[in-house]
């Protein structure tokens, strides 16, 4: 029999956000790389004092984009010069001049999915279960409590340690989360 | 009240938040509004509103059932109040988009308490929009032919040569981009309803539709990425819209459509009566919430100036069509222009002119900018105005054409006036509800503005 449960981690909430930038850059001298943190709104500076690299969803949305408008010429061009070719109003039957609206149209369509989609994907959501929801402090997450978590996946992860070191940052309430046994 | 009492450099240098809120009162004064019962005022609104929306169904209903007929179009006029309310609805949803896309890539501040409720404001009046051109086709369920779908009933493609089609594409794009980028912006606000939530269909229902967000580092990284890149897809995509309805006429041959002014103008136009839409939907509910201290005088001096250029940039273009028109030498258009200013509609053009060219310039003096009974009667006035001007442009251009025997003078039926009516009621019941069960303020980037909020400096001016 696996127990019923395991360690997640470590969680601290902290009551601002430079208690919280402090507590991050601390942990991550103490040799912590497992580290997340919850706030209730973009702390600048977070990114770089938890190591955490720039998003790459650019790259995404630009490829969508370009989709986009070679889907609206192709499109355009299939329908009006070779499936059904029609001459209205003495018009060509295809040409870039009248085909611009609709390709920036569908190029800003399928950018905009991709740029909603590509932020779910990176995030792993719709996720509406996750081990720190079990937290105490995490009700406060969203509201005005900044809390930081030390994942037990961390080699160096200790649960007394890692509770003494966020104490000794200035944590307000530390404690452990568990996580539903595999 | 106090506030309104401030003087002048006061409402200037005045924080966008006032009275330094902790950002725990910011959550439960947003979230309030939609945990406790709403105000009485809620109930009478959404009960007139239900019934005029009632009525809407009802004359669409007998549209259908009827036929196009019972509207007043008819030769020469085809175009009448159904593509004036299609413009007129489209051009208050410009507003929202400004606020939310363009402000934000310019870094204002002061949109954050009142993109929210502009982007909601967006997506019903989009909403309504899009009633018209429908039921104008006369057979909505086939409204599936303007879409390029195979289909063995008709045979063929849509003409993509077509400004009538552009518009098809520009404003599907600009609903769904709004809805997108609207529903995008709570996440991170359904995730604290949802934390607060105290009974299981709240907890449900919020943990549904905040898709699980916890607020992670991580996540907000990729979300800030997400949120700049629909900002600036936004930006340019609301400036193609209006610039694309403005093609369905500029691209026809009549006098007094075919000009290279409109798209710019319809542009500024938009966005005039965007904000005057939002000035009257936001002096009400800051009233009725109680959330003058989210939704300052700054927010209600800064939207007046917004109105004040847009509304010379509209009055600019008024007098550039005339003088066009007289210098062009053309007989036609010289007549068409003539004609609006003195013929049978010149009521409609001059009661356009002082609603959207002379009552604006009241916002020179910052105690008319700063003053909710001018704000609110200024902003109804400058709607009325701005359905008058797409009124204007287009029977004004048809009712009198090319042949003198052909001329008439359009009358509305009461059926064009109730289906008014009705999506006035529309909008108001969609915004009610949306007030009533999400946040209308966006919580998570008023807190990352509170001076609490910024390790190393003040909060934001």
């Amino acid at each position: 029999m696996t127990p019923a449960t395991k360690t997640y981690g470590v969680v601290a909430a902290f009551a601002s956000p430079e208690q919280l930038l402090e507590a991050a850059r601390a942990a991550r001298k103490a040799g912590y790389r497992q580290i997340d943190a919850f706030t209730p709104f973009p702390v600048h500076g977070l990114d770089k004092a938890l190591g955490l690299e720039r998003s790459k969803l650019g790259y995404i949305v630009l490829g969508a984009g370009l989709m986009g408008a070679a889907a609206a010429l192709l499109l355009q061009w299939w329908t009006a010069a070779v499936d059904y070719p029609l001459v209205i109003g003495g018009k060509p039957y295809f040409h870039l001049e009248f085909s611009i609206p609709v390709t920036f149209e569908l190029t800003v369509l399928f950018a905009a999915f991709a740029a909603v989609l590509g932020m779910l994907f990176f995030n792993r959501l719709p996720q509406l279960y996750h081990p720190v929801f079990t937290a105490e402090s995490f009700a406060r997450a969203t509201d005005d409590a900044f809390l930081l978590l030390i994942e037990s996946q961390d080699p160096q992860f200790n649960p007394e340690a890692c509770k003494d070191l966020l104490r000794s940052l200035g944590a307000g309430r530390v404690e452990l989360v568990e996580e539903v046994g595999e | 009240m106090a506030q309104q009492v401030m003087d002048a450099s006061a409402v200037l240098d005045a924080p966008l938040v006032m009275g330094k809120p902790s950002l725990a009162e910011v959550t439960s004064s947003v979230s309030g509004i939609v945990e406790r019962k709403p105000p009485r005022a809620w109930y009478i609104a959404i009960t007139v509103s239900g019934a005029f929306t009632l009525v809407l169904a009802a004359m669409l209903g007998y549209l259908v059932t009827t036929g196009v007929g019972v509207w007043g179009n008819n030769q020469p006029v085809g175009w009448a109040w159904d593509i004036t309310n299609f413009v007129f609805w489209i051009g208050i949803g410009h507003a929202g988009t400004l606020i939310s896309a363009i402000l934000f890539l310019l870094r204002q501040r002061w949109r954050t308490s009142i993109n929210r409720a502009a982007e909601a404001m967006t997506l019903f009046a989009v909403m309504c929009a899009g009633i018209y051109p429908l039921f104008h086709v006369g057979r909505p369920w086939r409204a599936y032919w303007l879409l390029p779908l195979p289909n063995a009933d008709l045979g063929m493609w849509p003409n993509f040569k077509s400004p009538l089609l552009w518009d098809v594409f520009a404003v599907s794009t600009y609903a769904t981009v709004s809805a997108l980028f609207w529903y995008v912006g709570m996440i991170p606000d359904l995730a604290t309803l949802r934390d607060r939530a105290k009974d299981k269909i709240r907890r449900f229902a919020y943990g549904l539709l905040s898709l699980g967000w916890r607020g992670s580092a991580r996540h907000w990284r990729h979300y800030e990425m997400a949120y700049l890149l629909l900002a600036g897809l936004s930006t340019p995509l609301v400036v193609s819209v209006h610039s694309i309805v403005s093609f369905d006429f500029a691209v026809a041959v009549i006098p007094g459509w075919h000009t290279t002014i409109f798209p710019p103008y319809f542009v500024a136009g938009a966005i005039f009566s965007g904000f005057a839409m939002v000035v009257t939907l936001m002096v009400l509910a800051r009233k009725v919430y109680r959330l003058e201290h989210l939704i300052t005088l700054r927010h209600l001096d800064n939207m007046a100036k917004v109105m004040l250029a847009t509304g010379m940039i509209v009055g600019y273009a008024y007098a550039v069509e005339f003088f066009t028109a007289f210098f062009s030498g053309n007989p036609f258009e010289r007549f068409v222009f003539l004609n609006r200013a003195t013929g049978p509609y010149a009521w409609a053009v001059w009661t356009m002119v002082f609603c959207n060219v002379v009552v604006p310039q009241i916002f020179w003096f910052q105690r008319a900018r700063t003053s909710i009974p001018v704000l609110f009667v200024a902003s109804i006035l400058i709607n009325v105005g701005m359905w008058f001007e797409r009124f204007v442009i287009i029977v004004t251009s048809l009712h009198r054409d090319f042949l003198p025997s052909s001329w008439g003078y359009f009358r509305p039926t009461a059926v064009d006036v109730l289906t008014f009516m009705g999506s006035i009621g529309l909008f108001l019941t969609l915004f009610l509800l949306f007030v009533r069960f999400l946040p209308m303020i966006a919580m998570f980037e008023v807190k990352s503005m509170l001076a609490s909020s910024h390790p190393h400096r003040e909060a934001e001016k």
